[in-house]
C-alpha cells in the first residue's frame, strides 16, 4: 500500500515537473516550430501542429541579412566582455574574499543593487559618454558596455567560489614564497576553476542574450544577433516565420553552449546553497 | 638552525587583545611546545612568528635579525598546518618542490630534494599522487616533507596531529620526535593536548588569555607548577584542588594533589566513590569527600572498589602543592610536614 502510494506521488511530481517545464520551454519550442512553417501557417488564427516544414524562411533571412557578421559580433563582444569583465573581478573578488574590510559587505551589496536599475536609467549619460569618445556602433563600445554590465555578477559569484578555498592553502604558498599574482595563478584560479568556468558561462549567455545597449549603441557595423532579431520586426511589417527564423538562428549557439554546459551552470548557480 | 626571540610581543583584534606583552627566548635546536586552552593566543603566536599577522608591537627576532617586517618566505621558517593546507591540484612531488620552484632552483637539484625528503618520510611510493588520495597521517607527512625541503631555520607546526585519529596520533607523534632528533632542528610545536607537549617538548610554554604562565621542562611543569592554573593544565587526570583549610595549612589558600599521588588506606580522609573507570593497567576513581568535594584518584592495576564504598585516603605530603589566595604557588620551604593522621 505504501508502496503504491509513493509511486503514485513520484508519477504526480513527475508530471507536475514535466507540466512547469513544457510551459517554461513552450515560447521557445513554438518559436523554433513556427520558424519551419509558411508565413500563412504561422499568422494563422488556428496554430497547426501538424504542417510540412520548410526552409524558406531560412533561405529568406540569410539572403536578407549577413546572419554571419551579426554572429560574429555576438560572438565577440560576449566572449571579449567577459574576459575583459574577468580582469577585473578576479582581482576585485579576490580582495574581497581574503583581504576583507568592514565595508566588503556593503560593497558586494551596493555593486548587486546596481543590476536593480533599469538600464534606461543610464542611457544619455551613456549615449553621451560613447558619442565624444567615438564609441557608438562599435564593438569595443558595446563590449565595454556589457562587461561594465555584468561585472557585479561576476564580482559577486566569484567572491562565493573564492570563499570556498581553504584560506591556510593560500596560506601555505605566502609560506613557501608566493607574492599575490603567484597566489592568484598558481593557487586560487587552479582551485577555483570550476566556479570561474560557470561565472564565465553566465557572463557571455548574458552578454549574448543583452538587448537594450545593442539596439540603442550600435546600428550596422557593430550590431549583435539581439539586433539582427530586431531588424526583422521592421520595416516592411510583421514577418513571424521569418522572424522565428532569424530568433532561432540568433539563439541557437547560445542554447547548444547552456545545453552543453548544464551541469556546469546548474553547479555554478546553486554554489553555497546546499552542502 | 637557529634561535628565536620575542621581545613584548602585542596583538590586538579591535579591543580585543590577544597576545599581551609576551618575553620568550626559543633556544636553538629545541622543540618548544606552546600549550594552551582554545584561545589562549597560542595558535596566534605562531602566526606572528611565521609573518602570517602582523605585529602590533614588540620585537621578533630570528638569529638577532629583527623579522617583524620581513614578508613571510623570507624569514626562513616553514609552517605545517593543522589542515595540512595541501595544493589539492598538485601531486605529492609537486607539493614538496613548490616553494623551490619559486625560489629558482633548478629541476634536478628540486627534484634530489623531494627524493630525501621522501625517502625521510616514507613518501617514495607516492610522489605522483594526489592529495585527495592520500590518508590523513600520509598527508601529514607530505606536509612536513613540504617544510623539510625548505631546509628551514626553524619549523612551525599548529596543532599537525589534531585531525588524526587517536592511534595515529600516538605514531606520528613518535615519528615527529625522531625527525626532530634526525633533523636537530629548531622547532615551535602548537598544541592544546597536555599529553603531547609532555612526551614531546625540550621545553613547554604554558599560555593562557594571551600571556605566558610557565616555561620550562616537561617534568619541571609536573614538579613545580608555578600557579593554579599551569597546575591543573599539565597531568593527566587533572590535579585535585582541596580548601587548604583541609589539611590545616594556615598559609595557603587552596592545596593541589595530582592523583596519582593519592593512596587508599584504612585510615585518612573519608571518601565516597561514585564511578571507577578501568584503563586495564590503571584505574581512576571519582569520589566525593565528606566535606562535598570531588577528587580523582589514580591507582595501578585493576582496582577493586565499587561505586557507594566508603574509602580512606593518604596523600604523601611531599606531593602536596600549595597555592595563596591569588592562585600563585607558595615555594615549597613553607611546606609543612604534613602527616596523615592531620588530614
Amino acid at each position: 500500500m505504501a508502496a503504491s502510494n509513493k509511486i503514485t506521488r513520484k508519477l504526480a511530481m513527475t508530471a507536475v515537473a514535466w507540466l512547469v517545464a513544457l510551459v517554461i520551454a513552450f515560447p521557445a519550442l513554438w518559436l523554433i516550430l513556427t520558424s519551419f512553417k509558411s508565413e500563412t501557417e504561422a499568422i494563422s488564427r488556428v496554430p497547426h501542429l501538424f504542417f510540412t516544414p520548410t526552409l524558406t524562411n531560412y533561405a529568406a533571412v540569410q539572403q536578407q541579412a549577413s546572419y554571419l557578421h551579426f554572429a560574429a559580433n555576438s560572438v565577440i563582444v560576449s566572449v571579449g566582455s567577459t574576459l575583459f569583465a574577468l580582469l577585473f573581478a578576479i582581482p576585485s573578488a579576490y580582495t574581497m574574499a581574503f583581504a576583507p574590510t568592514k565595508s566588503t559587505r556593503s560593497t558586494l551589496l551596493w555593486m548587486l543593487s546596481t543590476k536593480m536599475m533599469p538600464p534606461v536609467g543610464a542611457l544619455v549619460p551613456v549615449y553621451l559618454i560613447f558619442r565624444d569618445l567615438s564609441l557608438l556602433d562599435t564593438r569595443t563600445g558595446l563590449l565595454l558596455v556589457d562587461a561594465l554590465a555584468n561585472l557585479p555578477i561576476l564580482i559577486w559569484m566569484l567572491y562565493t567560489f573564492f570563499k570556498e578555498v581553504p584560506r591556510e592553502v593560500l596560506e601555505a604558498g605566502r609560506m613557501d614564497g608566493a607574492g599575490p599574482l603567484r597566489e592568484l595563478w598558481n593557487l586560487l584560479l587552479p582551485l577555483s576553476l570550476p566556479g570561474i568556468v560557470s561565472t564565465s558561462l553566465l557572463a557571455i549567455i548574458l552578454a549574448w542574450n543583452e538587448a537594450f545597449w545593442s539596439l540603442t549603441l550600435t546600428a550596422a557595423k557593430a550590431a549583435p544577433l539581439t539586433a539582427f532579431i530586431a531588424s526583422f520586426s521592421s520595416p516592411e511589417g510583421l514577418f513571424y516565420a521569418k522572424l522565428s527564423a532569424a530568433s532561432t538562428m540568433a539563439i541557437a549557439p547560445i542554447l547548444i553552449l547552456g545545453w552543453l554546459s548544464q551541469k556546469q551552470l546548474v553547479r555554478g548557480l546553486t554554489f553555497g546553497a546546499v552542502k | 638552525m637557529a634561535t628565536v626571540e620575542l621581545k613584548q610581543i602585542r596583538k590586538s583584534y579591535g579591543d580585543h587583545e590577544i597576545i599581551r606583552g609576551i618575553d620568550l627566548t626559543l633556544n636553538d635546536q629545541e622543540l618548544t611546545v606552546f600549550v594552551g586552552p582554545s584561545g589562549c593566543g597560542k595558535s596566534t603566536l605562531l602566526r606572528l612568528i611565521a609573518g602570517l599577522e602582523d605585529i602590533d608591537s614588540g620585537d621578533l627576532l630570528i638569529d638577532s635579525l629583527r623579522v617583524n617586517d620581513i614578508a613571510p618566505a623570507r624569514r626562513g621558517l616553514a609552517l605545517v598546518f593543522q589542515s595540512y593546507a595541501l595544493y589539492p591540484h598538485m601531486n605529492v612531488a609537486e607539493n614538496m618542490s613548490f616553494s623551490m620552484k619559486l625560489a629558482g632552483i633548478s629541476k634536478p637539484e628540486r627534484d634530489a630534494k623531494v627524493l630525501e625528503a621522501a625517502r625521510i618520510l616514507h613518501l617514495e611510493d607516492l610522489l605522483d599522487r594526489k592529495p585527495k588520495d592520500l590518508s590523513g597521517g600520509q598527508r601529514q607527512r607530505v606536509a612536513i616533507g613540504r617544510a623539510i625541503v625548505r631546509n628551514p631555520k626553524v619549523f612551525l607546526f599548529d596543532e599537525p596531529l589534531s585531525n588524526l585519529d587517536a592511534a595515529l596520533r600516538v605514531r606520528m607523534r613518535l615519528e615527529l620526535t625522531t625527525l626532530h632528533r634526525k633533523l636537530a632542528a629548531t622547532m615551535i610545536y602548537v598544541t592544546h593536548d597536555q599529553v603531547e607537549a609532555m612526551t614531546m617538548a625540550d621545553r613547554i610554554v604554558v599560555l593562557n588569555a594571551g600571556r605566558v604562565e610557565q616555561v620550562g621542562t616537561p617534568m619541571e611543569l609536573y614538579r613545580t607548577p608555578r600557579n593554579l592554573f599551569v597546575a591543573g593544565f599539565i597531568g593527566s587526570p587533572k590535579m585535585n584542588f582541596l580548601p587548604a583549610t583541609l589539611l590545616a595549612d594556615p598559609h595557603a589558600h587552596t592545596v593541589g594533589i595530582r592523583p596519582e599521588h593519592i593512596g587508599v588506606a584504612d585510615e585518612g580522609l573519608p571518601a565516597t566513590v561514585q564511578l571507577v573507570e578501568h584503563l586495564g593497567s590503571e584505574s581512576y576513581i571519582h569520589a566525593q569527600l565528606v566535606t562535598g568535594e570531588p577528587i580523582t584518584l589514580r591507582l595501578n592495576g585493576e582496582s577493586t572498589l565499587t561505586p557507594d564504598q566508603t574509602i580512606h585516603l593518604t596523600f604523601d605530603p611531599q606531593h602536596v602543592h600549595r597555592f595563596d589566595h591569588e592562585g600563585n604557588a607558595i615555594e615549597p620551604v613553607h611546606k609543612p610536614q604534613l602527616k596523615n593522621s592531620q588530614l
